[in-house]
């Protein structure tokens, strides 16, 4: 049998399937044709093979191509930050092989001509790119987008992303229209009218540093009448980037009450707290939701380990260096995540042993691939081969001048992580190779 | 001796020795304000650049005058003459200043932050001048002078800040100092003015004036400023007079010999009456030419002229 591509010597980790094993897998026509068991593929085969069409994960884990459901790819409208090129590429290196982009472009990804325009570009990408359209037209909270029109075109979910819906009808509305299409509402849930203006979690922090804080009820609030309303309608909701302890409670009650609500964290949450930003007021600590507390940092964690929240996500959210090398309350907020991300997951959550690897890979790759509705990538034989290689033991210090992601927003420059991507496979390709 | 670092952001953990060391130099500066030249020579040579993005008369004034009464070449800023409205983002700004070779800059600016980033972006000694509502240094330092300079010390007084606490960073730079150096402080004002979890500060919380009044020794009345009820942090000027204006009749709490402060500008008859302001207690105009002192040694000690033998 005649192979593309050999993934040799590697660790398969299925966590969909329930299976870790050592096996190598030959892949062609961009889908896995064969899994070797451990010793079948022979030196002769393997020393035939052209080197540059071998992937030796030695030492590492194979596994399903990682979904990342939360990024800004900035296009079209500020390809200054982001485009769908040099997002993908990031998206690659990070070993995601499936992202689904927020619509707060400019225009926003509020019809089918958009859709069309960003699966087009990605076409030519590193990663699958989804779309979520906008639930309103314009992202205004208006009138309601053409969500058939959308879900036509592809879309895989709808959000109003960086704005919550401050009407609650509206909100009532978009639920129980979603519910038709089977797609989840997904909600970034703030209060404007608490959490306006604010520009860092309201705690001592804020009141030691003077700056307007963004209070933690006006996430929970937020989460708790899109939960109610999501039990009314019967629609799906999925909650943006938790970020605080009650909001965790909300879902966690929600869950127990039927109601059909997931949740995802950003690695963000999970890792920082905001006594770090009176250190030396990084810009790129500057996020919304705001980091928080260590007690909800806590409560992230514990969220992760109980089921409440179902994914990781980055909201990678690419700004220029113009719009970073500012006064800290003048910069844009937001930072990038897709490189980091399993780092920052192993370091965080596996190494402490809050998570097992096959838990962490089930939150970022299984789980976010149903939210959005689509078939979880896997290692059986037949399978498309999107697939993901990192050498769980790696350690490497984040490096600004490395991210090939067109922004350098991230306040991890600098820090060590455990957990490397070697190499990303999608569709068959390799989409990223480490050096 | 000299300071721990090379510029001043901030009040917070600024260590006793600092403060002890910036105070005592402030006092041989406060009697040159009374010689008849108030003029002397150590900082002959350095250049200070005051950069002002927000309004300001009184420490605009004062940090200008503490300049040249210690023979710097000075210059000020402000956002109105300033290439701010065109566009030019802040560090481009202050480097562009920087380039025509200055020592020592003093900001004020809107933004929480600014000095520390400031700090990043340039060679100079940096003065915080007030940024945003998060510190205002050496007013903290010119109050706690001219405590100082009334009872001898700071340690075991009792010290109230009555008013918008939230959005003061007068009130910040106050409690650090004086918590460094020993005094109990409290704070009083509107439940809605006062920082979230302020008892974090380390200090007592008051809504209840009377009750915060007793037992205290100084009294540091803030300004309230009249866009925080067009805001809706409360009801009416005339209610928050009411609740927290400062009247003699409200005094009578106080320890014998207390002391009324204000750093300005007041609003007579809204948080102080016009007879407290001009009771014999009022030190309010001490404080404006302690502040002349308190800056002059501020910029002394930070510009090095000490270590370079010029002793005033």
């Amino acid at each position: 049998m005649q192979f593309d591509l050999l993934i040799i010597n590697g660790t398969l980790m299925d966590p969909g399937f329930g299976f870790t094993k050592k096996a190598d897998l030959g892949i062609k026509d961009g889908k896995i044709a064969k899994v070797f068991d451990e010793g079948k593929l022979t030196r002769k085969v393997i020393d035939k093979f052209p080197a540059e069409s071998i992937v030796d994960a030695e030492g590492a884990i194979v596994t399903p191509g990682l979904v990342d459901i939360h990024v800004h790819f900035r296009e079209p409208g500020r390809e200054d930050k982001e485009t769908i090129q040099s997002g993908s590429r990031a998206a690659a290196a990070g070993g995601f092989t499936t992202v689904a982009c927020m619509p707060n472009t400019q225009p926003a990804i509020d019809n089918q001509e958009t859709v069309k325009f960003v699966t087009s570009l990605a076409e030519k990408g590193d990663c699958r790119v989804y779309c979520v359209g906008a639930i309103t037209k314009n992202r205004d909270g208006e009138e309601l987008s053409e969500i058939g029109d959308l879900v036509k075109a592809g879309v895989v979910a709808i959000s109003d992303d960086g704005d919550y819906l401050q009407n609650p009808e509206m909100m009532r509305r978009a639920l129980e229209y979603a519910r038709m299409f089977d797609i989840p509402v997904i909600s970034h849930a703030e209060d404007e009218f608490l959490a306006g203006g604010g520009i860092v979690n309201e705690s001592f922090e804020s009141s030691r540093l003077g700056m307007q804080g963004r209070p933690a009820v006006a996430e929970e609030i937020a989460i708790l009448r899109d939960i109610k309303l999501a039990g009314l309608t019967g629609g799906r909701l999925h909650i943006a980037h938790v970020s605080t302890a009650g909001g965790v409670e909300a879902i966690r009650r929600g869950k127990a009450e039927g109601v059909k609500v997931t949740a995802e964290v950003a690695p963000h949450h999970f890792t920082l707290t905001d006594d770090l930003i009176g250190e030396k007021f990084d810009t790129n600590l500057r996020v919304n939701p705001p980091i928080r507390s260590e007690a909800d940092r806590q409560a992230m964690i514990k969220g992760l380990i109980d089921g409440t929240i179902d994914c990781i996500a980055t909201d990678h959210a690419p700004h220029t260096e113009e719009e970073k090398d500012v006064e800290f309350d003048q910069a844009s907020p937001g930072m990038i995540g897709l490189e980091t991300s399993l780092g920052l997951a192993i370091t965080e959550l596996s190494d402490r042993g809050y998570l097992a690897i096959p838990d962490l890979l089930r939150k970022m790759s299984s789980n976010p691939a149903k939210i959005i509705g689509l078939e979880p990538n896997s290692l059986n034989e037949g399978e498309v081969a999107d697939i993901t290689i990192f050498d769980p033991e790696a350690r490497w210090v984040v490096k600004k001048e490395k991210f090939l992601s067109k922004s350098k927003n991230s306040p991890f420059v600098g820090r060590k992580l455990k957990g490397k991507i070697k190499a990303t496979v999608m569709g068959g390709r390799i989409t990223y190779r480490a050096k | 001796m000299s300071l721990s670092s090379r510029h001043l952001l901030q009040l917070e953990g600024t260590p006793k020795k600092d403060l002890d060391l910036i105070l005592d130099t402030a006092e041989s500066f406060r009697e040159i304000l009374d010689r008849p030249i108030k003029k002397v020579p150590p900082l002959r040579g350095k250049t200070v650049v005051n950069i002002f993005y927000e309004p300001s008369t009184r420490t605009k004034l004062s940090f200008e005058l503490a300049e040249k009464r210690l023979s710097a070449d000075t210059m000020t800023f402000t956002t109105a003459m300033s290439s701010v409205r065109k566009g030019e983002s802040l560090k481009d700004t202050v480097r562009n200043i920087e380039a025509m070779k200055i020592d020592m800059v003093v900001v004020r600016h809107s933004s929480a932050g600014v000095p520390y980033y400031l700090t990043q972006c340039l060679e100079a000694n940096i003065i915080n001048a007030g940024d945003g509502t998060h510190e205002h240094p050496t007013q903290g330092l010119l109050d706690i002078f001219t405590i100082r300079q009334k009872y001898g010390k700071i340690k075991g007084l009792r010290v109230l800040l009555v008013g918008d606490l939230k959005h003061s960073r007068v009130a910040r730079s106050n409690i650090w100092g004086l918590k460094t150096l020993g005094a109990s402080v409290a704070i009083c004002g509107p439940s809605t003015l006062l920082p979230y979890e302020a008892e974090k500060f380390g200090i007592d919380v008051y809504t209840d004036i009377d009750e915060a009044m007793e037992g205290v020794d100084v009294v540091n009345i803030l300004r309230i400023q009249l866009e925080r009820q067009k805001a809706g942090l409360f009801p009416s000027q005339r209610e928050y007079t009411n609740l927290f204006g400062i009247t003699t009749e409200r005094l009578k709490r106080l320890n014998k010999n207390y002391t009324i402060m204000h750093p300005g500008p007041m609003n007579r008859g809204v948080e102080i009456s016009n007879d407290v302001a001009d009771s014999p207690a009022s030190v309010i105009l001490s404080q404006v030419t302690n502040g002349q002192a308190v800056r002059m040694a501020v910029l002394y000690l930070l510009s090095g002229a000490e270590e370079q033998g010029n002793k005033v």
